[in-house]
């Protein structure tokens, strides 16, 4: 029972990170149904803007009181400039465009992005050594072992963990949870009551109407794309004080992840970005623990998390909370 | 009058014939030299990278064979026979390998290659020298597959010419869990990334411990590329073992590391040489996790320090680095094979590149990393390996060196 428990805590972790992302993907799609493929570099991005506060920007021995919220800013302020340049200078162009091409577009720009901060970051050799020559970046017997510029995250939310029961619970989880909780639902009020936001909905049902209603869909559309790039900004820097590291490649594999629980959810729908990133999270460690022997593991995750989706599309092909979709011409 | 002629015509001519005597003397060296040249030539070659990323690595492996050289020709070890250095650059490229191992495949002269650096480089470079018949030893080739002893149950010999002096990654799993063993753990739990190496290393430590009495209590995999690994922790730390070890590369392995220790496990994580690297520690390996790494550090043998001293005594601008001492040890070799098979020859041909290969498989000598002797298959027979574990300072310490069994 603790076992279940333990893993029901870090399924909503691993959960709630998806959610922040996947919020990005389904607004993004529910205004221009475009998906973004680059929505995973943007949070990537805002992880290593994050990093650069911490490490170029805040003087050492800033109490991680006032580093904390300091990094968040710089990861957000980043992960939105980037989004704002790939919105206007990537997608805007190709508005009328044929659907192919801003899709093409969008992993062009996630390749470079992932360049882009690779190529920051030096390059290690094998003579790189530290003292007795151990390798610098895991270059050993001539050969390179995986992502050279994986950099450490400072880990800003320290402490022991919290015992309820016999679950151990990280401070970085409850961390985790609780802003993105906050988050989510101020984007549903966002969306709901104020004007931008109902401007937003409007722009989703019929872009062409909105505008005759003199909505302006050029800035609805840039804002879909900085409250999501927001929202990646901080799971970023969720994602590197609970690992440890930041990669330039952590943005493919959350990307998919997120952009599964965007389907899950129902492509399009806010509430449904949420519910379907908890799912697969609990789905993926409920796996990993308890599936039959030759199926279990962190190997077989994955495949148990779409074995859900494709089951769930079989009877719910908009996902849980979509609408059935008139075709959109 | 006559007399005096006499002696003046005599003079030059026992002059010359003590002189000719004295020649006489060097040549008797020569054991059958037949009247040839006194400076006959052998070169020995190496192939390493010795420009770009791996360079530093790549001139210890060129400057070990180097002074090799240069002591035999001193020592005479080849008596009317000088042994000269023919060095090229295969940039740690597997296809440029393969071209200058024509070229020196190509050079009469040349009797046996020492390389190459990278496995995957030999791979190439190996096949080309095996045509002419050139004998090839590594000093730092890790990759199992070269040899064909992995090949099992019908191990076979995949190039007649390929030795190395290099210990291979399959022996760290075996000797990893002998280590695990021997500090009193009893409860394993074995995490891989199901990528050759890490799933190799995997598998040959689950044999050996439970050969060795130990019991592995959860063997599970993970995702490359994964960062997140709470739900395996938990799973790990539910299965309450001594230790836990890790076959694959530190960007998992650091984070791993971390999280388990966040979650409360009290217990060493250890990886073969893909997380030895002061990378893993600075993302999130702690005090205690350990590494195997093959080979030892030169300045802890004891056998080495006549090496290193010679070394610095010959003047090189560059370091010997990790394997010098081995490239030194692989260029004995071939100097003492070569030291068979040239007696009585005139020249290097095809008969004598193919003693060179049949002396090597027989050579046994007492080199700086220690006994140096092959295996039907072209492997070393001593295998030497390094444990090496975090310490307080955050660094990697060499906690024990030994040579497997």
């Amino acid at each position: 029972m603790t076992q279940f428990a333990q893993q029901l805590v870090n399924g909503v972790v691993i959960g709630a990170l998806y959610g922040l992302i996947a919020l990005g993907y389904t607004m993004v799609y529910g205004i221009i149904q475009l998906i973004n493929f680059a929505h995973g570099e943007v949070f990537m991005v805002g992880a290593f803007g994050g990093l650069f506060v911490w490490t170029r920007v805040i003087p050492d021995g800033t109490p991680a009181g006032i580093a904390l919220p300091l990094v968040l800013l710089g990861a957000i302020l980043t992960s939105v400039t980037v989004a704002l340049i790939m919105e206007r200078f990537a997608y805007r162009p190709l508005r009328n465009a044929p659907r192919l091409a801003p899709l093409i577009t969008a992993i062009g720009v996630s390749l470079f992005l992932q360049e882009l901060v690779r190529l920051y970051y030096p390059r290690c050799s094998a003579a790189d050594t530290v003292g007795e020559s151990i390798p610098r970046c895991g270059v050993t017997q001539g050969r390179e072992y995986g992502a050279l510029t994986d950099q450490q995250f400072p880990s800003l939310i320290s402490g022991p963990n919290i015992k309820v029961g016999g679950v151990q619970i990280p401070r970085v989880s409850i961390f985790v949870v609780v802003v993105a909780i906050l988050l989510m639902v101020a984007l549903s009020a966002f969306v709901r009551r104020s004007r931008t936001g109902k401007a937003m909905q409007a722009t989703a049902q019929d872009r062409d109407t909105a505008k005759l209603m003199g909505i302006n869909t050029d800035r609805i559309i840039v804002v879909a794309f900085v409250l999501g790039a927001a929202l990646a900004g901080v799971a970023g820097v969720m994602q590197g004080l609970q690992v440890g590291t930041v990669g330039f490649k952590m943005g493919f594999l959350a990307g998919i992840k997120a952009f599964t629980a965007a389907v899950l959810g129902g492509i399009g729908n806010i509430a449904g970005a949420v519910l379907g990133g908890f799912l697969l999270g609990i789905v993926e460690v409920m796996a990993t623990q308890y599936a039959p022997h030759p199926f279990s593991g962190g190997a077989w995750r994955d495949v148990w998390a779409f074995v859900v989706l494709i089951v769930l599309l079989v009877f719910r092909p908009s996902g849980l909370l979509g609408e059935r979709v008139v075709s959109r011409s | 009058m006559r007399q005096r002629r006499l002696i003046k015509l005599a003079a030059p001519v026992v002059l010359s014939a003590l002189v000719l005597a004295a020649c006489g003397d060097k040549k008797e060296e020569t054991p059958g030299g037949n009247g040839g040249g006194d400076n006959k030539v052998v070169k020995i070659g190496v192939i390493a990278p010795l420009s770009g990323d791996l360079s530093a690595l790549g001139l210890g492996i060129k400057n070990g064979v180097d002074l090799a050289i240069k002591q035999a020709n001193d020592a005479k070890k080849i008596p009317g026979w000088t042994i000269q250095l023919a060095d090229k650059d295969d940039t740690a490229t597997a296809n440029v390998g393969a071209t200058v191992a024509a070229a020196l495949a190509a050079d009469e002269a040349v009797a046996g290659v020492v390389g190459t650096l990278n496995s995957s480089v030999a791979e190439q470079v190996a096949p080309v020298l095996n045509q002419s018949k050139i004998v090839m030893v590594s000093p730092a080739n890790t990759g199992v597959k070269l040899t064909g002893r992995d090949k099992l149950p019908n191990q076979q010999r995949v190039y007649a010419n390929y030795f190395r002096v290099a210990t291979t990654d399959d022996v760290q799993g075996p000797f990893a869990a002998q280590y695990l063993l021997g500090t009193g753990a009893k409860k394993l739990a074995i995490i891989h990334d199901k990528k050759t190496y890490g799933q190799g290393l995997a598998t040959a430590v689950d044999a050996e411990f439970k050969k060795g009495g130990g019991t592995v209590v959860l063997t599970d995999t993970i995702n490359p590329g994964d960062k997140l690994f709470s739900a395996i922790v938990t799973k790990i730390v539910n299965a309450k073992p001594d230790a836990v070890y890790y076959g694959g590369e530190f960007p998992e392995a650091a984070p791993l590391s971390k999280q388990l220790h966040d979650a409360g496990f009290k217990g060493p994580l250890m990886g073969g040489d893909g997380i030895y690297s002061q990378k893993f520690i600075d993302n999130g390996g702690v005090v205690s996790d350990l590494a195997t790494s093959v080979g030892a550090p030169t300045d802890k043998l004891p056998s080495a320090q006549a090496f290193v001293e010679a070394y610095s005594k010959a003047g090189y601008k560059e370091p010997y680095e990790a394997y010098g001492a081995y490239a030194y040890d692989a260029a004995n070799v071939i100097i003492e094979a070569l030291s068979k098979a040239l007696v009585g020859k005139d020249k290097v041909d095809a008969a004598v590149r193919q003693a060179v290969i049949d002396e090597t498989q027989k050579v046994s000598i007492s080199g700086v990393t220690g006994q140096v002797a092959f295996d039907p298959f072209g492997d070393t027979t001593t295998k030497v390996l390094t444990v090496y574990g975090v310490d307080a300072s955050k660094k990697w310490v060499a906690k024990k060196t030994d040579t497997f069994k």
